[in-house]
């Protein structure tokens, strides 16, 4: 039976991942998937609204799930049509993220009032708007270097509300109980108004209510347009040129040119209303339309958002991140009990969530247009595949598990890295013109960031090599030195990696800013790791240290790598500030304090090691 | 050999000099890294790497410590390292040209580095839309310009470097007629309207903008994107008695100008300037936003380049990651300014700039062999003990 083991685990993991992929049923009437495929421009490129309403999630309350106040889980699309077409309803869900004492007390809101002490409704924060508003005008005037961890999150909480406002009128007018009928009122009123405008203008007889209705429509047109974020108006039939698109507010202030109203602002009115009144079928009909029209006229930019609605729902990286543990205790439990059985289904399992981030980071990249790594959320994603990548290589060669345990836990801490990079807003962002070199990208920032990931996978190979020395006794010599084998190696190959990455950047550097070298942290960062990688080689070639230093040396690479990855960005915020503590900030010290205990505990003599105990190997 | 100088060849030549250098410029590269916080880049390449020691000023005294080797040091240590080890192990083998190769690459890159540190020289060029200029301006240093306007076709121009300035003594020169006495210097100063009410002390302002306008010393920044603006007070002394006391800053625009001698003179503090023999003109700065964000997509200048000689005559598109190299200089996109109708260009002269990419065309080949001579040889084993596994199976 047990020889069917790996067998059942790889079906297991594919039925899993497979499941993902397949499209998600709605569960009412409403066809929300369809509703997630409707694309706007927002940021620079065409998105479904799936990946606004997730990503603004992110932003606003960290998290993509919602609950009501009557206990229901909203998925995202569903949220975002109540933010939409139904505002009053999102206003009662407690999505607005607070994670500041002072900040709540100032807002003179109580922990035990928010979802999980920390998230609140607009309408329980409305009162306080002014105060955010004007604190955070108080601290944007502080260096951001210099700010206090209260300003810090006023200003976050400041620019979360603005989003969450923004998203509020991104269709609807504020206030507005019935578009629809506010739409047809206004067109209605609209030859009237605009005679008795004209007339006023002349300084003859004029209706004075006509131009007071004019005024406010205009005037909340107006707010509208500068609230400016979703462009949710295609351009007009003829033209497809992208920047084009138009917010709702500047469309409707055309409309007193037009004497029309635009007809997309009047299919989003009527889906509102729809929404609003439970016309499942013509909220139906009218997503598909809003969505089908723009297919043809803009087909490759609609391929790749009706992709990325997909892509959002499978959620890749996150089926993987439980695959990677999984893997993990498979391959851990290997050096007990059963290692050929468990051994083999680890690396099955670890391949298969392999090839999930592979087709995850290059759905990514077709859909950005560029090479795999550009911020930091997809220097996160592609450590992780590459040390992975290493890891299955490893694997394959030696066959003992340490290769599959190595890579789970190298690929889950990347994945989690990566979700919490993801919090800050839309990860396939546009570059900024000094980036915009898809050749560069393409070769130092990969090369540089594979020598990154080969260090961190030396690292934790020295890890399993000193947690199971000192305390278990399954370190055998032939274990040990295939570990001290399997460090050198990467090492070497890191080595290579981070240097020839790290000139690389000199040599784009230089293209771009004519310097080959300007002594800048994230520089520095780069060539710290080549000089320790190249500390550990000679010092190995020179007898200094042999298998146990080789391991604690190759634990300190992880800190320097840490260091250059995050420390250096980190640098920007300022040590002088009090907002230096960060809690990205306290995981990265934690991180370095528990990389210095790994080494102090490989320091203790090896006639301690539990494996080394009776038979001192010859390290 | 004797036995010091044997011990003097082992120290050199040996593996454990290696490491302990490389250990230390690790910290060099860290401590420099956390430094720049407080100091700036500027501050921390001249205090940590382009020095041969890191000096600690000790608190309220001019005493200053050596605290740490600095890159200089470091650095010739290395080379001295790389090449005495070179020498003394050097084998011409297969197995070692890898090697070989990726430290003689080292060592180019650090003689690059070297030449960089002493030859390279930064500054940037400001063209508004139409404007012509055959000078670039330097980031941080200044000079004094006295210039000798009275030919209306061209200026004779004598430049004092800031620093003597910065000295406070008398300026003469074969070309002047009169000294400059340098009444005060503030190395970081700001202008105000002059109060007529505030009290005396410190020099006084006869003549020129000085009459109307006020220095205030300020402290001296060590921020990247900001600069420290000099100021001083100039007494003009002619073989008769003093002309009077001019105010001089880059921050003043209008010329200030004297006559004397039948000429016509102007004072100028104002951003070094390093005049090519060429002139560049803006035809047009675009630059293009992403839909719907305030991201800049792309930057670009059409500049026309025109040599002194004639020999050239044309037009050049410069944009990120595209430079114009020309005369020995890199003209870089760096910025723009005023709406679009201003394009601001890095210069760069590095005559070392080629070193870098040989030296890393070497280092990467040198180290694909190496490793890979290793992975070759490990695959080989492993080939050669499956075999023997099966063989006795």
């Amino acid at each position: 039976m047990k020889r069917f083991l790996p067998l059942l685990l790889l079906l297991l993991g594919a039925a899993y991942l497979g499941s993902t992929l397949a499209p998600q049923r709605d569960q009412t009437e409403f066809k929300l998937n369809d509703f997630s495929r409707v694309p706007v421009l927002v940021n620079g490129r065409i998105k479904p609204l799936d990946t606004v309403a997730r990503t603004s999630l992110l932003t606003i309350q960290g998290r993509q799930r919602v609950i009501t106040p009557d206990g229901r889980s909203l998925l995202p699309a569903e949220w975002l049509a109540d933010m939409l077409f139904a505002p009053a309803k999102a206003d009662t869900y407690r999505t607005l993220l607070i994670e500041n004492h002072e900040v709540l007390d100032m807002l003179s809101v109580k922990p035990e009032d928010g979802d999980g002490g920390k998230r609140f409704s607009y309408v329980q924060l409305k009162e306080k708007l002014p105060e955010i508003e004007k604190q955070a005008r108080l601290a944007d005037g502080v260096e951001q270097a210099l700010r206090t961890p209260f300003q810090k999150q006023v200003i976050t909480v400041r620019d979360r509300v603005m989003l969450y406002l923004q998203l509020k009128a991104s269709v609807q007018m504020p206030d507005s109980v019935d578009f629809l009928t506010e739409l047809a009122q206004f067109e209605k009123a609209l030859p009237a108004g605009v005679v008795a405008i004209l007339a006023k203008q002349k300084g003859e007889a004029h209706s004075a209510d006509a131009v007071k209705v004019m005024k406010e429509m205009a005037d909340r047109f107006s707010y509208m347009e500068q609230l400016n974020y979703l462009h949710m108006v295609p351009p007009a039939d003829d033209d497809t040129d992208v920047t084009h698109w138009r917010n709702v507010g500047t469309v409707l202030l055309d409309t007193f040119g037009t004497g029309r109203v635009n007809a997309t602002i009047m299919d989003y009115a009527k889906l509102g209303h729809a929404w609003r009144g439970g016309d499942a079928t013509e909220f139906n009909r009218l997503t598909l339309r809003l969505h089908d029209q723009l297919a043809v006229r803009f087909a490759p930019q609609m391929r790749k958002s009706d992709v990325e609605a997909r892509f959002n729902a499978a959620q890749p990286f996150y089926s993987s991140m439980s695959l990677y543990v999984l893997v993990f205790l498979l391959a851990v439990f290997s050096w007990l009990k059963w290692p050929q059985e468990l051994g083999r289904g680890a690396f099955w399992l670890l391949l298969l969530a392999w090839i999930a981030t592979t087709v995850g980071i290059l759905t990514r990249m077709w859909l950005e247009g560029r090479p795999p790594v550009t911020n930091l959320y997809s220097s996160s994603l592609f450590i992780g595949w590459a040390a992975v990548g290493l890891c299955l290589i490893l694997e394959k060669i030696y066959r003992n598990g340490i290769g599959s345990t190595a890579g789970g836990a190298v690929g889950f801490a990347t994945l989690l890295i990566a979700h919490h990079l993801s919090l800050s807003g839309d990860t396939l962002e546009m570059m900024r013109a000094v980036l915009d070199s898809n050749f560069w990208l393409g070769t130092h920032v990969v090369t540089v960031t594979i020598g990154y990931s080969a260090t961190y996978l030396a690292g934790f190979l020295a890890i399993i090599y000193i947690f199971r020395g000192v305390f278990t006794r399954t370190l055998d010599q032939a274990t040990a030195d295939a570990l001290s084998r399997m460090v050198y190696g990467i090492v070497c190959f890191a080595t290579l990696f981070s240097l020839i990455g790290t000139v690389l950047g000199g040599i784009w550097a230089d293209q771009s800013w004519g310097r080959f070298w300007g002594w800048d942290p994230k520089e520095n960062g780069a060539l710290i790791i080549v000089i320790w990688n190249a500390v550990i080689l000679h010092a190995r070639w020179g007898g200094i240290v042999k298998a146990r230093g080789l391991m604690t040396m190759a634990v300190f690479g992880n800190i320097v790598t840490s260091w250059s990855w995050f420390g250096t960005n980190m640098l920007g915020v300022g040590l002088h500030s009090y907002g230096f503590m960060d809690s990205a900030f306290y995981a990265l010290i934690a991180f370095v304090a528990s990389q210095l205990l790994i080494m102090v505990i490989a320091l203790v003599p090896l006639e301690k090691w539990q494996s080394f105990r009776t038979a001192p190997a010859a390290a | 050999m004797n036995e010091l100088t044997r011990h003097f060849r082992d120290f050199f030549v040996s593996l454990q000099l290696t490491v302990a250098l490389l250990i230390l410029s690790l910290i060099l590269v860290f401590a420099a890294t956390l430094d720049q916080v407080n100091l700036g880049i500027w501050a921390v390449q001249a205090k940590y790497f382009h020095s041969f020691f890191v000096l600690w000023q000790v608190p309220n005294t001019e005493f200053a410590l050596p605290v740490f080797p600095g890159g200089y040091l470091i650095g010739g240590f290395l080379l001295a390292n790389l090449l005495a080890a070179h020498i003394y192990r050097f084998q011409l083998t297969w197995r070692k040209t890898g090697i070989q190769l990726a430290h003689s690459g080292l060592i180019l890159l650090l003689i690059g580095e070297l030449v960089s540190g002493l030859m390279q020289r930064d500054s940037n060029m400001r063209l508004d839309t139409g404007e012509t200029r055959n000078y670039s301006e330097s980031f941080r240093d200044n000079e004094l310009a006295i210039l000798d306007r009275t030919n209306p076709a061209y200026d004779e121009v004598v430049a004092v470097p800031e620093g003597v300035l910065a000295d406070k003594g008398v300026i003469a020169h074969p070309k002047l007629p009169f000294t400059i006495r340098v009444k005060e210097y503030y190395p970081n100063a700001s202008l105000g309207m002059r109060d007529p009410a505030a009290g005396a002390g410190g020099p006084v302002a006869t003549s020129g903008l000085g009459t109307r306008v006020m220095m205030l010393p300020a402290p001296m920044t060590y921020k990247q994107d900001e600069r420290n603006m000099p100021g001083a007070f100039l007494e003009v002394v002619g073989p008769t008695g003093p002309l009077g006391t001019w105010i001089v800053s880059p921050q003043i625009g209008m010329p200030q100008t004297f006559a004397f001698d039948g000429r016509t003179w102007e004072l100028a503090l104002r951003f070094r300037r390093y005049y090519h023999p060429f002139a560049l003109t803006l035809i047009k700065f675009s630059h293009d936003k992403y839909p719907g964000t305030e991201i800049p997509k792309n930057f670009s200048s059409r500049v026309r380049v025109k040599s002194d000689d004639g020999k050239d005559d044309r037009e050049v598109l410069i944009f990120m990651n595209n430079p114009l190299r020309y005369g020995g200089q890199t003209f870089y996109q760096a910025g723009f300014e005023n709406n679009d109708h201003v394009t601001i260009l890095q210069v760069v002269r590095n005559p070392g700039w080629l070193l870098p990419y040989i030296a890393c065309i070497m280092m990467g080949v040198g180290l694909v062999i190496q490793f890979g001579l290793t992975l070759a040889g490990f695959i080989r084993k492993r080939a050669a003990a499956a075999a023997a596994v099966a063989g006795s199976e």
